[in-house]
């Protein structure tokens, strides 16, 4: 099967970063699902998800975030966003993404706001 | 820009995989008929929302359908008719949940809907039983 998305995966300061290429849509959503799911029982409940390469998004990509943040704050993790371009950033702001997700400017920013503790709000 | 309707047609079959292919058609349209190169991605983000809806709901992931995607330019507006034969879903029965209720219950399903509603002017969906689903957006061309 050939896709247009890879997902590329680190550790950085107790933090699992998941460094996003490409297009996320509805046929490439499983594999993050997937991914996100991998870390989530392996215990890694600490995600910086990288955007830089990410060129799309769809709704099927923002879903896979939305089931996911629940368990992990739950659990007393996150899901954070960083270095997000802005034609993608669009789709995040429209659906009100913001106001529920740590979005920060580099990885490294997403990393540090992890060791100030759980989110607010 | 021509001053006369031009019509394309594209038919694909339903598989999420041709959601590219998709992208690519709609966001060229879009180009040629004079949206830059954001509303042209954003055209290409609504058709592949409602495609996408069509494979997963109508036709509960089978890849053995098609999908048709029928543009037509005018020097008003752009229309798109996502046309299947499916089982027929009626996506304005959505409730409108806030983002947060919709993590809480854990449902990404409006979220499509409402990005779609959000780029295009005009949406309308319809059911033929027994024949075909169709579902209309218009964008309407800045002057």
């Amino acid at each position: 099967m050939a896709t247009n998305f890879k997902i590329e995966r680190r550790s950085a300061g107790g933090v699992r970063v998941l460094a996003l290429d490409g297009y996320l849509d509805a046929h490439t959503a499983p594999l993050f699902e997937s991914a996100i799911q991998e870390e989530a029982q392996a215990g890694n409940r600490r995600i910086a998800v990288d955007c830089t390469k990410l060129s799309y998004i769809s709704s099927a990509g923002l879903g896979v975030f939305m089931s996911f943040i629940e368990e992990l704050r739950e659990a007393g993790g996150d899901i954070k966003l960083a270095s997000i371009a802005p034609k993608v950033y669009q789709v995040f702001d429209v659906l009100g993404f913001p106001a529920l997700f740590d979005m920060l400017e580099t990885v490294e920013e997403a990393v540090a706001k992890f060791a100030e503790g759980p989110r607010e709000g | 820009m021509p001053s006369f309707e031009r019509t394309f047609s594209m038919k694909v079959p339903s598989s999420t995989e041709n959601l590219a292919l998709i992208r690519d058609f709609v966001s060229g349209i879009g180009a040629q008929a004079g949206f830059d190169e954001n509303d042209s991605a954003r055209l290409a983000l609504a058709v592949d929302e409602a495609c996408a809806n069509v494979i997963e709901h109508a036709y509960q992931l089978e890849e053995t359908h098609e999908v048709t995607v029928r543009v037509v330019v005018d020097p008003e507006e752009i229309k798109f008719e996502i046309v299947d034969t499916g089982r027929g879903f009626d996506p304005g029965q959505l409730n409108e949940l806030q983002v947060e209720e919709l993590i809480r219950q854990r449902k990404s399903g409006g979220l499509g809907l409402r990005l779609i509603r959000t780029i295009m002017d005009d949406v309308q969906y319809r059911i033929v039983p027994g024949e075909k689903n169709e579902l209309r957006m218009v964008k309407k061309l800045k002057k």
